[in-house]
């Protein structure tokens, strides 16, 4: 326990002595700003129609702006992860100094859990910009915590998945780009499923639907909680760390 | 302390190291010597952990580096050839790092942190950024990251390349500082390196071992002999190299003849003797009856690299000795 913290110490401290994290909360802060900001501009506008013509369906900040908005948020996250993990192993595989970790009394499992808590992390970082524009809509309105909470706990959940699989395919070069291009290539893949499957029903539609990352975030957003979208992203997670460690494994002895 | 058996480590295309045996006992300081390429990294990979050996067995301290990986790690303090430093990090932060990484107790790390800086002179720069450091301020980190937790064993992959002089003898100082409580292994392809810091040398060429011996052992091997360098005059052509070299080849007590230089109308040639023979009065003899102009005729003292050059050498003709035999039968 003590390594890993240790390992996703030092993860954390370096994303932070580099531009990299501050690049990324701004990136990510200035598109959620604009997006709250065109979600509330048209929710206002409709609230005013609505109160003018009268009638019109109930308005729903919850439904209308925090979860979308959310689902956007898990969008951008696509986009973040690999910039966040192509890092992780390909430039310790540069610099040489994963020969200092692989020869430190440390095990391979410490070594990954660190460096995933660490992407994390930076991860839980970015996320906080988002927090001040939902604060403001709850200083100003008054929706449901709790929709917004399972909302939260899905974006984190969801980069859990996306990260571990991106720590996996850094540990495949020792090349940074290489590493953060092939990650962007398999998130837009996982993205696209998505698409793909939406016209269509069948077995394999259903299978490829359940594969997709992003359809397990539909009831999150929606503030819906189910157990097996939590035991999909989990499992997930599991399933991308375990593979990173059979990748290390091989690397030692290919290389 | 450390025991090497048969370790063969192959490559997806080529064999790395080939069949090496050998033991270092408690408190020895080794030189690991070989051209660049003969397999002395991988080796010292595979004693460290990093690489699993293809076949036969390594062992530190009584635990195999396949069955126990951890208890020998623990035990191990590792400079690789590149020093693994993170660049974005302080000195002091780096090595406590390390400190933590190797499993060290914190309270013990503050005082030992200070002990290190000192001895290896880095204790100026703790507060800079590593990236900024010069070649030779990193060295001593990495130095320092590999003995901060005050191991048994150490490997030092090419200690000193790239410091500068002084900084070299400042590295071998403490290196021998550090021989008794520490068994050290160190690679290198500098032979004066082997002669000023080792007990012990382990020669290895293409992946497989050639000599390991004492120091004072491997000098007396050739102290027997002499080797003398012969000049002679060769205006005009005359007289032609190979006719000279084969003169001298047949000269009684010589081992060996090296054509050094054939420019600006001179001849220069290295020759060997075998154990105990004086040749230089018969080599003056030849010479002058044979009607040429010696220039110069003085003796030269054979140093480890030229045991060196000898024992790869022999080794790679006996391979082609025993090649042609097997082609033959």
């Amino acid at each position: 326990m003590k390594a890993i913290l240790l390992i996703c110490r030092k993860e954390l401290k370096s994303y932070f002595a580099s531009p990299i994290a501050y690049l990324l909360m701004a990136f990510f802060g200035l598109i959620f700003g604009f997006g709250i900001f065109t979600a509330t501009r048209d929710f206002i506008r409709f609230s005013f129609q609505a109160q003018i013509q009268g009638g019109g369906p109930p308005m729903n900040i919850n439904q209308q702006i925090i979860g979308p908005l959310l689902s956007f948020g898990s969008t951008i996250t696509l986009f973040l992860v690999p910039m966040i993990t192509m890092r992780l192993f390909a430039e310790e595989k540069k610099t040489g100094t994963i020969e200092l970790l692989l020869t430190s009394p440390v095990t391979d499992w410490q070594i990954i859990l660190g460096k995933w808590f660490g992407a994390m992390l930076l991860y839980l970082c970015i996320l906080l910009m988002s927090v001040v524009n939902i604060a403001l809509l709850f200083a100003w309105g008054k929706p449901d915590i709790q929709p917004v909470l399972v909302a939260y706990l899905g974006l984190i959940l969801q980069a859990g998945c996306l990260l571990a699989i991106g720590e996996f395919i850094s540990t495949l070069t020792r090349n940074q780009i290489i590493a953060g291009g092939v990650t962007f290539f398999v998130c837009l893949l996982l993205w696209l499923l998505n698409w793909m499957t939406s016209f269509d029903t069948g077995t394999l539609t259903s299978v490829i639907n359940y594969l997709s990352i992003i359809t397990h975030f539909d009831n999150f957003s929606k503030g819906l909680l189910a157990t097996k979208d939590v035991v999909f992203y989990l499992s997930m997670i599991f399933f991308a760390l375990f593979v990173t460690s059979r990748s290390m494994e091989s690397l030692r002895w290919r290389s | 302390m450390i025991k090497v058996e048969g370790l063969t480590k192959r490559y997806a295309r080529t064999v790395a190291v080939d069949n090496i045996s050998f033991e270092v006992e408690k408190g020895q300081i080794v030189g690991f010597l070989g051209p660049n390429g003969a397999g002395k990294t991988t080796t010292m990979r595979v004693l460290t952990c990093f690489l699993p050996p293809s076949e036969g067995q390594a062992s530190v301290a009584g635990f195999d580096v396949l069955e126990q990986p951890i208890e020998v790690k623990k035990r191990i303090g590792y400079l690789p050839e590149s020093p693994p430093l993170y660049p974005e990090m302080e000195v002091v932060e780096y090595l406590n790092f390390v400190g933590k990484l190797k499993g060290m107790p914190s309270r013990e790390l503050a005082h030992r942190l200070e002990e290190i800086m000192r001895r290896c002179a880095i204790a100026d720069v703790r507060n800079k950024l590593i990236g900024k450091l010069s070649k030779g301020y990193r060295q001593r980190v990495g130095l320092a990251q590999a003995i901060i937790h005050n191991p048994d064993v150490l490997i030092l992959d090419e200690p000193t390349s790239g410091l500068d002089p002084k900084q070299i003898i400042e590295t071998r100082e403490l290196i021998r500082s550090l021989a008794g409580d520490h068994t050290i292994i160190l690679s290198t392809h500098i032979l004066s390196e082997v002669e000023h810091s080792c007990e012990r040398v382990i020669i290895i060429s293409e992946g497989k071992l050639v000599a390991t011996d004492s120091v004072a052992n491997l000098t007396n091997r050739l102290r027997g002999s002499e080797a003398v360098a012969v000049e002679l005059e060769a205006a005009g052509g005359r007289p032609n190299p190979g006719e000279v070299q084969q003169r001298l080849e047949q000269v009684a007590g010589v081992s060996r003849v090296v054509m050094k230089d054939s420019r600006k109308g001179r001849l220069a040639f290295e020759v060997e003797s075998l154990q105990g023979r004086h040749i230089r009065s018969d080599l003056a003899r030849t010479v002058v009856n044979a009607g040429w102009n010696l220039s110069e005729l003085r003796s030269v003292a054979l140093s480890l690299e030229d045991i060196f050059l000898q024992l790869t050498a022999s080794e790679q003709k006996e391979q082609k000795e025993t090649e042609v035999v097997g082609a033959q039968s």
